[in-house]
This record gives C-alpha cells, sequence and structure tokens, in this order.
C-alpha cells in the first residue's frame, strides 16, 4: 500500500516535471518572440516618453553651456498663457473634426464602388491608391503650386465660369489655408482607408446578400442592416487610425504653411518642432508633447471605450 | 513560477535595453575632444550645393596639404539646408569637426553654447584689421570667426524705367527718403504696369526675414532688440518706431505696391519686368548687370529717418572648442587669410571682397568699378545682427511677426507679442550669461 502510493506519487511527479517542462520551453519561445518587438517598443517609445517626461520639468536647451537644471512647474505655467499654444490646439481639433469624418466617410463611398464587379474596377482601385504611395512632401508641394494665386486652380476656376470667378491665394488667406490644407490631407489620405474598407467589405458572407435579397431588402436596407453592422471591426481601426493621423499633422504644414498666415494653420505638433529646433528650447517642447500626449491619450481612451465591444 | 519567469525575464530585457542605451549615450558625451585623428583634421562647410564656392575651399585644402607635411585637412561638404542641424546634432554626440563654417549671425550662439573657440590668427598674411568690420565675428571681445567676404543689400531698378516716370535716381550722397520712395511706388503702381511694383522677396523663408527687413526696421529708429546689455526688447522692437515700420510695411500690402507673398523667382520676375524695383543682395548684381547692362540701376536704402542700413555678415570660418588638434585648426585658418584666397572667394561667389587689397584684384570691385558701391554700402551702412547667443531666437521670433504682419496682423500686437516672447525668453535663460 505504502510502495504504491509511493510509486503513484513518483509518478505524479515526474508527470508534472515533463509539462513543466514543456511549458517552459513554450514560454521562452514566446518570450523570444515578443523580445524584438518589446525592445523595440522600450526604445523607442518607453524611453523617449520617460524622457519627455524628464525634460519637461527642466530648462533643457538643444545648445547650452550649462547642464539642464531642474525648474518644476515653469514649462507648463508658461504654455497655459502661450497663444499660440491654444491656437494650434484648436487648429488640431479643427483638422481631426473635419477629416476623421470626411475622410472614413469619403473612404466607404469609395469602397463601395471599387466593390461593384465591372471590368476595370483594378485600374479604379490603383487610382484612388496611387497618392498614398506618393511621398506626403512631394504631395505638398506640388499642391502648394496648385494653391497659388496664379496656379492651376485658380487657372480651372476662372475658365469654367468664363471669368466670373477670380481665385485667391488659397494658402494665403486665414480663411481658406486651413480648409486648403485638409482637402489635400483627405486626397491624399483617403486611398488607404478605402483599402481597409474593401478588406472589410470582402469578409462580409455573400449568404447575407443573398438571404437580404430574398427578404426583398431594398439597397438602403441591405446597406443598413447587413454591410453596416459587418463592418463593426473595420469602422474602429478606421477610426483610430485616422484620428491618430489627424493628431500628428505636420508634413503638410511644415511644406506649405509653416503654421501661417496668422497662425492660421499651425498646429500641436508643428508647434513643437518649430519650438524644439529652430528655436531651441527643448524642455519647452518636451512640455508641448507632453501635454499633447495626454490629451491624445485621453481621445483614444474614449473612442476604445465608444466602440468597445458591448457584449 | 512560469509567470515569475516571463515576469523576471521581460524586466531583464527591458533593464538591458536601457543599460545598453544609457551606455550608447555615456560613450557618446565622454570623449572630450574629436575633429581630428592625430595631425589630420576634419573641416566642414555648408557649401555642398554651391559648386564654385567649395571649389575654392578645396582649393584652400589642396594648398594648404601641399605647403607642409605636418598636418592634412580633409573636407566634408553639406547641404546648406541641414548643415546647422548637422552641426548642432554632432556637438551633442562632443563629435564636431576641428575646422566649420558658420553663419555671421550664429556665432555668438556657438561661441556661447560652447561650440567654437576663440581663435588666434595674428601672424598670418591679411590683418583681421585690414577686413571689412562684418565679417568677423566677435563675441565678448573675443575673435570666433571670420569670413571672406560679405553681401549687401541693395535696390536694383531700370534707370529707364524711373527716368520714365520721373522719378530721381539716388545717389548715396542723397539717398530717398520714405516719401519720396512711397511717391515713386505711387507713381509705378498708377502707371498700370507693374501689378507690385515693389519686389522684397516676401515669398522667401527663414534668415532672409532679418537679414532684409531688420535694416529697415532700424532706419526706422527701431531694432530687434536693446543693444545696450542685450537685456529686452520691449520698448525697441515694439516702440513706437517699430510700430511707425511695421505699420508703413504692411500699407505696402494694402496699397497694392507689393505681394504679400512673391513669386517662386523674384530676381527672375524682376528681370522679366514683372516690377520695378528690387530689394536683394549683391549677390544678384553681376547676373542684373550681365542681363540689363547700363540701364541697371544701382541703389542704395531708403533714408527712413535715421540713415539708410543694410545688414552684415556672411558665412565665416572657425574652430571647434571641443577640437583635438588645435594647432593645426590655427595654421589652416592662418594659411587661408591670404589676399589671393580671399579674391578667390569674391570671384567664385560674387560677392564683396572682404579687404581693399583684395577688391583691387576682383573685377567691377575696384575703386570706381561698377559694384564697389556695395563696399561702400557695407563699410558706411551695415550693421551686424545682435551679437547675442538669443540670437537664433529672435530671428524665429522677428520671421513670425513679418509674416503675420504682410498677411494682416495688427502691428502693434504682432510685434508686441514676438517682443514679450523674446523677453521671457531672455528671462528664463537667464539672459544667456554662463
Amino acid at each position: 500500500m505504502t510502495t504504491m502510493t509511493a510509486a503513484l506519487g513518483r509518478l505524479r511527479t515526474v508527470r508534472r516535471t515533463r509539462t513543466t517542462n514543456a511549458r517552459r520551453r513554450e514560454s521562452l519561445t514566446a518570450l523570444g518572440m515578443a523580445t524584438p518587438a518589446v525592445v523595440l517598443l522600450i526604445v523607442f517609445v518607453v524611453v523617449p516618453l520617460a524622457l519627455t517626461f524628464a525634460l519637461s520639468f527642466t530648462d533643457a536647451r538643444l545648445v547650452s553651456p550649462t547642464p539642464a537644471r531642474f525648474v518644476g512647474l515653469r514649462n507648463f505655467t508658461q504654455l497655459f498663457q502661450d497663444p499660440v499654444f491654444f491656437k494650434s490646439l484648436r487648429n488640431t481639433a479643427y483638422f481631426a473634426a473635419v477629416v476623421v469624418p470626411l475622410q472614413a466617410g469619403l473612404a466607404l463611398v469609395l469602397a463601395l464602388l471599387v466593390d461593384a464587379k465591372v471590368r476595370g474596377v483594378n485600374f479604379f482601385r490603383t487610382v484612388y491608391f496611387l497618392p498614398v504611395v506618393t511621398s506626403m512632401v512631394v504631395v505638398s508641394l506640388l499642391w502648394t503650386f496648385l494653391y497659388r494665386q496664379d496656379g492651376l486652380i485658380n487657372h480651372v476656376l476662372s475658365a469654367l465660369t468664363f471669368g466670373h470667378v477670380e481665385g485667391r491665394d488659397w494658402l494665403g488667406d486665414p480663411a481658406t489655408a486651413m480648409p486648403a490644407v485638409i482637402l489635400m490631407s483627405v486626397w491624399q489620405g483617403v486611398g488607404f482607408h478605402m483599402i481597409i474598407w474593401l478588406a472589410g467589405l470582402q469578409t462580409i458572407p455573400a449568404e447575407l446578400y443573398e438571404a437580404a435579397d430574398l427578404d426583398g431588402a431594398t439597397r438602403r436596407h441591405r446597406f443598413r442592416h447587413v454591410t453596416w453592422p459587418g463592418l463593426r471591426a473595420t469602422r474602429t481601426f478606421v477610426l483610430i487610425t485616422i484620428t491618430i493621423q489627424a493628431f500628428g499633422l505636420f508634413t503638410q504644414i511644415n511644406v506649405m504653411t509653416q503654421g501661417g498666415p496668422l497662425d492660421s494653420t499651425t498646429t500641436v505638433v508643428h508647434q513643437a518642432m518649430r519650438t524644439g529646433y529652430e528655436q531651441q528650447q527643448t524642455a519647452y517642447a518636451a512640455a508641448i508633447s507632453l501635454v499633447f500626449f495626454v490629451l491624445v491619450l485621453t481621445v483614444s481612451l474614449v473612442q476604445r471605450f465608444l466602440t468597445r465591444e458591448k457584449d | 513560477m512560469v509567470f515569475r519567469t516571463r515576469r523576471l525575464a521581460v524586466a531583464s530585457v527591458a533593464v538591458a535595453a536601457a543599460t545598453a542605451l544609457v551606455a550608447g549615450c555615456a560613450t557618446g558625451s565622454g570623449g572630450s575632444t574629436s575633429g581630428a585623428s592625430g595631425d589630420t583634421l576634419t573641416l566642414w562647410t555648408h557649401n555642398a550645393g554651391n559648386s564654385a564656392e567649395l571649389d575654392v575651399v578645396k582649393k584652400i585644402i589642396k594648398d594648404f596639404n601641399a605647403s607642409q607635411s605636418k598636418y592634412k585637412v580633409e573636407l566634408q561638404a553639406f547641404p546648406q539646408s541641414n548643415y546647422n542641424d548637422s552641426v548642432v546634432a554632432a556637438a551633442s554626440a562632443r563629435k564636431l569637426p576641428c575646422l566649420l563654417d558658420v553663419d555671421g549671425p550664429n556665432v555668438p550662439n556657438w561661441a556661447w553654447g560652447g561650440y567654437l573657440s576663440p581663435m588666434d590668427v595674428s601672424g598670418s598674411e591679411v590683418p583681421l584689421s585690414d577686413q571689412l568690420p562684418s565679417t568677423v565675428g566677435r563675441y565678448r571681445d573675443k575673435v570666433y570667426a571670420f569670413g571672406f567676404t560679405d553681401v549687401s543689400l541693395t535696390f536694383f531698378a531700370r534707370t529707364s524705367v524711373l527716368k520714365k516716370y520721373g522719378i530721381r535716381i539716388p545717389t548715396m550722397a542723397k539717398p530717398w527718403t520714405k516719401d519720396e520712395f512711397d511717391s515713386a511706388l505711387a507713381e509705378l503702381k498708377k502707371s498700370g504696369k507693374f501689378e507690385y511694383p515693389l519686389e522684397m522677396g516676401t515669398g522667401s523663408l527663414g534668415e532672409w526675414y532679418p537679414y532684409a527687413y531688420s535694416p529697415q526696421l532700424q532706419s526706422f529708429g527701431g531694432d530687434l532688440i536693446d543693444r545696450d546689455g542685450y537685456k529686452s526688447a520691449s520698448g525697441t522692437l515694439d516702440g513706437k518706431d517699430a510700430v511707425e515700420w511695421a505699420t508703413w510695411l504692411r500699407s505696402l500690402v494694402t496699397k497694392g505696391y507689393l505681394a504679400k507673398k512673391s513669386g517662386v523667382d523674384p530676381n527672375k520676375d524682376f528681370l522679366a519686368g514683372k516690377s520695378a524695383i528690387h530689394w536683394d543682395g549683391s549677390w544678384n548684381a553681376a547676373k542684373n548687370a550681365a542681363k540689363l547692362g547700363d540701364d541697371l540701376a544701382i541703389i542704395p536704402p531708403v533714408d527712413f529717418l535715421h540713415g539708410p542700413r543694410i545688414g552684415g555678415a556672411s558665412w565665416q570660418w572657425a574652430m571647434s572648442s571641443t577640437c583635438s588638434n588645435k594647432a593645426g585648426a590655427q595654421a589652416w585658418l592662418k594659411f587661408s587669410r591670404q589676399t589671393k584666397y580671399f579674391v578667390d572667394y569674391a570671384r567664385a561667389t560674387g560677392t564683396i571682397p572682404a579687404t581693399d587689397a583684395a577688391a583691387e584684384q576682383v573685377d567691377g570691385y575696384q575703386p570706381g568699378g561698377e559694384f564697389s558701391v556695395f563696399t561702400r554700402f557695407a563699410r558706411e551702412y551695415a550693421v551686424v545682427r545682435p551679437v547675442t547667443p538669443a540670437y537664433p531666437y529672435i530671428s524665429t521670433e522677428f520671421q513670425k511677426a513679418v509674416q503675420d504682419i504682410l498677411a494682416g496682423a495688427d502691428p502693434k500686437d504682432a510685434l508686441g507679442q514676438a517682443a514679450k516672447d523674446i523677453d521671457n525668453n531672455l528671462k528664463t535663460n537667464n539672459h544667456y550669461a554662463g
């Protein structure tokens, strides 16, 4: 009896050791696979974030003979009295508020159009996607020329209206500069999200549409009750990527307007870059970035909450 | 157990990465000298895109390397648009070259930041005292840099056009007054021949703004900063005279004399006859003279009450403070100070030779030559940009203010905000002591 218990006990130990060993090997493999991503995240996200946090409480400068000193909340008090910062925030919010629905909606419309089973549809897919693979700097430069007082857009406007409409310097006018940047950005970015929507559309089973047809659903009903619910996951992805992309608005501004005229196009990222490099105020730029990080994080969390799986 | 292993592993990866990073930073800032290995010195220049100027630098280096056997200088050329960033990055990593060139107004900032070392070039062929004052980069009574040439601002116009509209052609003895200038512009505008009679490069970016417009501000009686101690911009940059200047500048736009944003190539527009009077740099003089011949009028700046003014200081040569072979660097600097190189430089860049001896050998710049007037402008009108480490900051603030004023901002508010920002920057940086 005792021998048997002992034997059983031994048996159990052996088995447990074997599973533990297998488990350990498995977790090591997992670890090995995660390591590159973890290292990259640490080096390019965690460390810079920690540095930003630390720098924003100092008086660090880009060029300086003296080491940085701790100055407490000085950068932040200065930031909240800076009129340009509030204009940057307002412009960034404005850009995001217009671009997110506009670009997502337009991309969906395009996706629905090119989802049709017609000959030559690949041609249109390619055409809509072309701006995406073109560098943003190149696109911005081209559009800068288009938007000039004597640019193509004004010539076309004038020709179409037989000279009745006199165009303006679109980027030089505080009233039209931001809308002009928005239009160009949507044009450039819409193709990418069209492809995402398209991928989403193609995951919706064809049987659902067939069933809807059998039930006599109209096109509108079909979209409302089959397509839209089927795009749930895609929607979240599109919403969050466009939002983050919109908040990071920088390249277009840097190439086309440098924040002008009259601060009508300055954005938070552009201001951080200008402050940190051109004006050599590293710590102040770090403070701007930190405030910006908190804002973007808040917005993302809210979006995450609103688009969560309800069940 | 499994979880503990994993957490431990993650933690060790994190620690290892952080250590590697910190170690990397430490080695980066550990070395205190750079720029030379033994007697081979590195030299950086901004003119990679300008082959004529680069060839002169190459020639000086070649001659220097051949003239003695101890030192050897090696050239690295950068495009101008990335040059300052490269220097700042190299300085942060303690990897500055021994020899480098620097834009005149940046000398105080780089000297204060510890990038540059004071130099001693006594005993070279050309003494510093022979040079135009604006071509020597001084900070706190020490010489940090010197240039071979300088440039001048000027108005270009066509004599025939001015005569046609009954506009007096001004001279240095009797420059245009503000009223004369305004009525000349009004006359030209009235002719209907010019959409914008005045061209001042308002479509340019960056340093052109303080370079081109702050002399006009100074001629009105204002300035970028109170030069007495460089402690405050308030009252100077946003004082009565400055506001008057800004109001005048804005009025040029509202009256249709000046484009809010000029074309891509203002010089081409002037030569094509789109504008009548062009506020430009002397670097375009040779090109304009070749195209217009005797019709080209080189006109001194307008006297807005406090005398005509132009900016001073162009690119200059300096030695880094971390240079591991300062004797070699000084030897190169001294060697380069020969009249023949001043001549080569001025010829290659089409700019004002920094010494009279060199000017005598450069076509057009000899006494009485068609461009010799620029040398006189540089001698009599030049004001260097504020000699303070805060200059790069002041420059960006002024650029923004001018852009805003041209776009229609209230002149008093725009200048007031710039002055306030500059004062704040001075204060938080302890007035750049240290």
